[in-house]
């Protein structure tokens, strides 16, 4: 498989008044072409930073102080602005997270599904709006020929999510960033919306890059998961590696606060104790260290390294290195684990 | 669309006869009579000039006249003003007042829509900071006190413009930047502080990643959106700027209607105060309409008529 992304040491920093955040600490992760990829954490772990340095779409007040942010084998962050104009909305587009407040008030639909069209290639505007027309069918708008003329807000927010993933796909990217499309929307809704885009991906071959904090919504349409924790990664892997072997405790703290099929309301659910740390000083070990009932005393003095879990997986915890003690984890998770071997056993078979 | 503004219109009407109903009740409350030379005039004499004027009637009863002269377009004819009508009075002097009123607005909102949005797209640089420094002098500085420090410099040090004369259009153009720096800091600090909200909205994040250039998410996507709560004060603005021009016309010795409405109302000069009263009012009511008209054509969601509904 080819990488057509490749991200490396990426390091992001916001000056804020009270000084320098380091949001993004060394992040590498790469996309593999017609995949899609997850980035799971919880609110500011930093994946919609991450995501968005690669579209250059941030913030003024942050700063990519290190890293390399290669699209087939060129370094985004050394292109011009006129360059990266010519990327955004044609080879990478992105879908937002909020349907309600992405599109223009006071542009008819059929405009801004056609305005991409328009300012990468050489088209006319009817051929353009006729195109707008198409997508908005393949989207599932109903009667695209008459809604073009619909402004934003006689839509629902389910269809205004269809739209913004209309504008996004209009000259069919080869890499579509999803930042939590589906968080603004209710359940059924979503299950629509990760359908549509697992259907899309089959018609243009395109290849998702999909941010979430809900793990429900990653095990249908992820091929690859990475769980992102204080602007660093600390695991990534298949899918079924992540959710039935997972390694790092964070990663355990997230699948055991998730409600299963088996959780009924005798049971409290799971939750991690504590928040976050700080970032504008990061700790100095393992950040997640203060939350993480399996913490050693390497923990508060030095980051872990990645250790291989197997060719594809690999997680950034003490607990795997040769000379850790043996530790049990949460007792969903072993059912994960022996699941995992099941599964292995199948495969085998 | 037509029928909301047929609907309009009617009010607009409504809103005249209720005017005019207030300021003639208002008037006769005045002290004095429209004779400057009364203390020479006997009782007799007085008499006689206020029957002829009917005056000698019961205020009710001249108003009922006065109305009935209204509602066919007759608004009298002025006592000081060589017993001109007073339609031909406002036709004479409309002109001059229309055309300062005028340039004002359209110099005051283009340039204020420029300020403020370069102030907002430059936020916190030198640029916002001049801009608002600009703004913050325009509004508070009473048009009076510009129209003369313009004269001073423009006319009288440096000669560039004439002093008070009215015939050409360089003559026009002190009395209209005296009256172009209220509406030019009001628009501009509206203006900053709405483009300032409307960059950080998603929906310019959208269209920067749709592949616009920043120039391009300006001009397709930003101005439009931040004009909308702009159009809302023009009208208020547009009645500052008549009110405004009723001095500026003194200073400049322009022959407008302002310069006539405040000469009528030293005189007790019945029919005139009447008629400029109810001229005045009808162009600010025409001015709400226009700017509520203009408003469904910028913002789709509140356009009226068909698209309340959803």
């Amino acid at each position: 498989m080819e990488k057509i992304l490749d991200v490396k040491n990426l390091n992001v920093d916001f000056s804020t008044y009270n000084g320098t955040v380091h949001a993004i600490r060394g992040v590498d992760f790469h996309l593999n072409s017609g995949e899609t990829l997850a980035i799971v954490g919880e609110s500011g772990s930093g994946k919609s930073v991450t995501v968005r340095t690669v579209l250059q779409l941030m913030a003024k007040n942050s700063k990519i102080s290190k890293g390399e942010i290669l699209y087939h084998d060129e370094d985004l962050l050394k292109k011009s602005e006129k360059e990266m104009d010519d990327i955004r909305g044609n080879k990478i587009s992105m879908i937002f997270q909020d349907p309600m407040t992405s599109l223009d008030p006071t542009m008819t639909i059929g405009k801004q599904v056609a305005e991409p069209l328009l300012i990468h290639n050489k088209v006319s505007k009817s051929d353009a709006l006729k195109r707008a027309e198409e997508v908005l069918r393949l989207v599932g708008i109903p009667n695209p020929k008459a809604r073009m003329k619909d402004y934003p807000h006689q839509f629902s927010g389910g269809q205004r999510q269809r739209i913004v993933i209309a504008i996004a796909i209009v000259n069919y990217p080869e890499i579509l960033i999803a930042d939590e499309p589906t968080t603004a929307l209710d359940v059924t809704v979503q299950a629509q919306i990760i359908d549509l885009l697992k259907e899309l991906q089959q018609k243009i071959g395109t290849s998702i890059i999909f941010i979430t904090h809900d793990l429900g919504v990653v095990a249908g349409i992820a091929d690859r998961v990475a769980v992102m924790y204080a602007g660093k990664l600390v695991e990534y892997g298949n899918v079924d590696e992540i959710f039935y072997n997972p390694q790092h405790p964070y990663t355990w703290g997230l699948l055991d606060s998730m409600p299963t099929l088996d959780t009924d309301d005798q049971n409290r659910l799971n939750s991690i104790p504590g928040t976050p740390p700080n970032l504008l000083n990061p700790p100095k070990g393992d950040a997640f260290a203060p939350r993480n009932a399996y913490a050693m005393e390497i923990d508060e003095e030095e980051q872990p390294p990645f250790f291989k879990v197997s060719k594809t997986h690999y997680a950034a915890t003490w607990l795997l290195h040769p000379d850790a003690p043996k530790v049990e984890p949460p007792k969903s998770i072993q059912e994960r684990f022996e699941k995992y071997q099941e599964m292995l056993g199948g495969s085998v078979k | 669309m037509t029928k909301y503004i047929l609907r309009r219109i009617l009010y607009l009407f409504l809103t005249l006869f209720i005017i005019a109903s207030i300021t003639f009740f208002l008037m006769k409350m005045l002290p004095g009579t429209p004779f400057t030379n009364q203390n020479r005039l006997s009782p007799e004499q007085l008499a006689i000039v206020k029957a002829q004027y009917g005056l000698d009637q019961p205020v009710f009863i001249q108003y009922l006249r006065y109305m009935g002269g209204l509602f066919q377009g007759n608004l009298g004819t002025s006592f000081q003003f060589n017993n001109e009508p007073v339609t031909q009075l406002i036709g004479q002097r409309l002109a001059p007042s229309m055309q300062i009123g005028a340039q004002a607005m359209i110099v005051g909102t283009v340039l204020g829509i420029l300020l403020g949005a370069v102030a907002a797209i430059r936020k916190n640089t030198w640029v916002d900071t001049l801009a608002t420094f600009i703004s913050i002098l325009g509004l508070s500085i009473p048009s009076f006190v510009l129209a003369v420090l313009l004269q001073f410099y423009l006319a009288y040090k440096w000669q560039i413009y004439p002093v008070a004369l009215w015939d050409n259009f360089q003559s026009s153009v002190l009395p209209t930047l005296a009256l172009a720096a209220l509406p030019l800091g009001n628009v501009a600090r509206f203006m900053r502080t709405e483009m300032v909200d409307v960059m950080s909205s998603d929906y310019i994040e959208l269209a920067k990643s749709k592949g616009n250039s920043n120039w391009q998410v300006v001009t397709k996507h930003a101005l439009r959106n931040s004009l909308i709560p702009v159009v809302t004060i023009i009208g208020p603005m547009a009645v500052s700027v008549m009110t405004g021009s009723m001095v500026v016309e003194n200073i400049f010795s322009i022959p407008g209607i302002g310069e006539q409405f405040v000469k009528s109302i030293t005189t007790n000069d019945y029919p005139t105060i009447m008629g400029l009263t109810i001229f005045y009012s009808f162009l600010l009511v025409l001015v709400i309409l226009i700017v509520d008209i203009l408003y469904g054509l910028i913002d789709p969601r509140i356009r009226l008529g068909n698209g309340g509904k959803e």
